[in-house]
């Protein structure tokens, strides 16, 4: 009986170390088919360059910047809601119906499929605002699928913020805004801030969300004018915008061009080199300012 | 000495004023500390109208979506005549055929599979590895696995898909001689993708279960696996149950990975190894193509609000189980 327990035991032990070694053997072998397969595409020329519809030779250097733009678009216009939301869910809320209600809100926000905040772009961001697919379509969509994850990050950082240190400052005869503003928000700064990068991370890699938003095409772009208005300006937010993961996709469904397969794989290493190195800024960071604000480094 | 007197009547006369404007100093502090502060009050009240702003518009964002899709997609119901049953459980999408048919029980049906594919394959393997994690090598399992499944996290959906297609497809091809696009090759991507909520969820139910049950276990001569199965398992069983359905709740979603590898046809499968296509996949693939406004775009929204509704019901089977947890307690 006994001799049976141990051997189970012995078997479980290895069936879990089993377990434990397949899934990284399954990440490590995800990770570097896409990178071994697209290493020869991180060449200047493909980055730079804008797609080519029907010959092999194209690049995916709008597409790039799109995806970079629409993240910023959607950080300028998500991060203050979020900070805000979150503020009041760590600092004000009080325990009612009112919070709960809120709550729930976040719950539900978080767990929508990103195609049906997608479609209410569609419709609402598109349609009723009469914009057409444009990058901002795309980034008030985007806000509104990452909306719950920045609140969440923000909450959490300002409740890990010490007490003694607001009640020091309204001790002071600080205002509770002005307490929030100047102490727990420089405080719990780290926490946004990394918890924002990764959230990123995510933006970037959304597709979905974007296909009917911030639409599939994109014009060809002049990088030589500043203008907000032109129609081929970089920089106009009124303009359709195909992103890196939307490129990826539309290129494996529909794509025309001999080197489909091809353009897929560059795209696909940038866009995981790109989520890798947001991962791993992120920690960096992270440890970084920690160590800045509470003198770690010393130790 | 007349001298020393003016200066003494100075002195007291320095006292006295000194003293009234003490008295005048005292009352104002005790003005300003017994009156409210205008300034701070103001402040106080622009943060918090602030904070509120941006939290009410949380509520208002999920009343708009519902209300939004619902409209859109109850059109169909009220303005082409659909009945719901047909609706739900016919079995024949012909969204251009005279006349329409709106049959979308396949893309439900399609949903499903995947969804429970993925489940039934990333919950052992998620806690598996949450297990190894938490009991049996918590160095390794915090400096390699847990790096690893935050990875996982970050990839991009259709990266899972791109890979899903140019490996895992071709895989199944080659080893079954099908077509290669299925149910199958769905649920693995999906499984892929799910694994990281399920071993995140549940490693913190396993890390919540108090050390003294362990030990007790143990010190009755339980061995470790035994102690795993019977005490750490079965008091993080609630936990484990959340994840999965965390889990469940993401693959039913989940649009252009799934869309990329299960091969989108609405005729029923008669195995895992048959294409399918899924609510997800069947909006993505024709949204862009209809006209709004048509019985066939309609009926897209239709399978929107399905799946709108479905994670409403996630969202109410999680509540329900957080609730019975807090209750055992």
């Amino acid at each position: 009986m006994k001799v049976k327990a141990k051997s189970l035991d012995h078997i479980a032990t290895f069936l879990l170390t089993t377990i434990a070694v397949l899934i990284i053997g399954v990440l490590v072998l995800m990770v570097g088919y896409i990178l071994t397969k697209g290493y020869d595409k991180f060449t200047f020329d493909f980055l730079t360059s804008p797609p080519n519809i029907s010959e092999a030779g194209g690049g995916i250097g709008p597409q790039l910047f799109n995806s970079f733009y629409l993240l910023v678009l959607t950080m300028i216009i998500a991060l203050p809601l979020g900070v805000g939301a979150g503020i009041y869910m760590a600092e004000y809320a009080p325990n009612n119906k009112f919070t709960q209600y809120i709550r729930i809100s976040i719950e539900v926000l978080s767990s929508l499929p990103s195609i049906v905040i997608g479609l209410f772009g569609l419709l609402v961001f598109v349609t009723m605002t009469g914009w057409g697919y444009t990058l901002l379509s795309g980034a008030l969509a985007l806000t509104v699928f990452n909306l719950p994850l920045l609140v969440r990050i923000t909450e959490d950082a300002l409740r890990n913020v010490p007490p003694s240190q607001k009640e020091a400052s309204l001790a002071l005869g600080i205002s509770k805004w002005k307490t929030i503003t100047s102490v727990m928000l420089p405080a719990a700064l780290p926490g946004i801030i990394t918890g924002s990068i990764l959230a990123s991370g995510r933006v970037f890699g959304e597709a979905a969300a974007l296909l009917f938003t911030a639409g599939m095409s994109s014009p060809d772009l002049n990088f030589n004018t500043f203008d907000l208005n032109g129609p081929t300006s970089p920089l106009n937010p009124f303009r359709p915008a195909e992103t890196l993961a939307v490129h990826i996709w539309k290129v494996n469904s529909e794509g025309l061009t001999p080197d489909a397969r091809d353009v897929a794989d560059g795209a696909a290493a940038i866009l995981v080199l790109a989520v890798l190195l947001f991962n791993l800024f992120a920690r960096w960071f992270g440890t970084w300012i920690y160590n800045k604000i509470t003198s770690g480094a010393r130790r | 000495m007349s001298h020393q007197g003016t200066e003494g009547t100075l002195l007291t006369n320095n006292v006295q004023t000194n003293n009234i404007e003490n008295a005048t100093a005292v009352t104002a502090i005790q003005q300003k500390l017994t009156t409210r502060n205008r300034n701070i009050y103001r402040e106080n009240l622009f943060g918090r109208i602030v904070a509120l702003i941006c939290a009410a518009l949380l509520i208002l964002l999920v009343l708009s979506i519902t209300y939004f899709i619902a409209s859109k997609g109850l059109s169909t119901f009220f303005v082409d005549g659909v009945s719901i049953k047909e609706f739900l459980t016919g079995l024949k999408w012909d969204p251009e055929d005279e006349p329409a048919q709106f049959g979308v029980f396949p893309f439900i049906l399609g949903s499903f599979l995947v969804t429970l594919l993925a489940a039934v394959i990333a919950a052992p393997l998620g806690i598996g590895a949450a297990i190894f994690m938490t009991e049996i090598s918590p160095g390794f399992g915090k400096r390699v696995l847990k790096p690893v499944i935050e990875l996982l996290v970050g990839i991009p959906s259709v990266v899972y898909g791109y890979v899903g297609l140019t490996l895992l497809v071709p895989f199944i091809r080659e080893q079954f001689e099908v077509l290669g696009f299925s149910v199958l090759a769905g649920g693995c991507v999906l499984a892929l993708m799910i694994l990281p909520t399920i071993t995140s969820v549940t490693t913190d139910a396993i890390e919540a279960v108090p050390q003294d049950l362990r030990n007790a276990s143990l010190a009755l001569g339980a061995t470790r696996w035994q102690t795993i199965w019977n005490v750490v398992l079965h008091s993080a069983l609630p936990g484990c149950l959340t994840a999965v359905v965390l889990g469940m709740a993401r693959a039913f979603g989940e649009a252009l990975a799934v869309q990329m590898v299960i091969g989108n046809t609405t005729k029923l499968p008669e195995s895992i190894l048959d294409p399918i296509s899924t609510l997800t996949s069947g909006i993505t693939l024709n949204m862009g193509n209809t006209i709004a406004g048509t019985p066939y775009n309609n009926a897209l929204w239709s399978m929107a609000l399905i799946l709108l509704l479905m994670s409403f019901a996630f969202i109410m089977i999680l509540r329900i189980m957080g609730r019975k947890k807090l209750s055992n307690r």
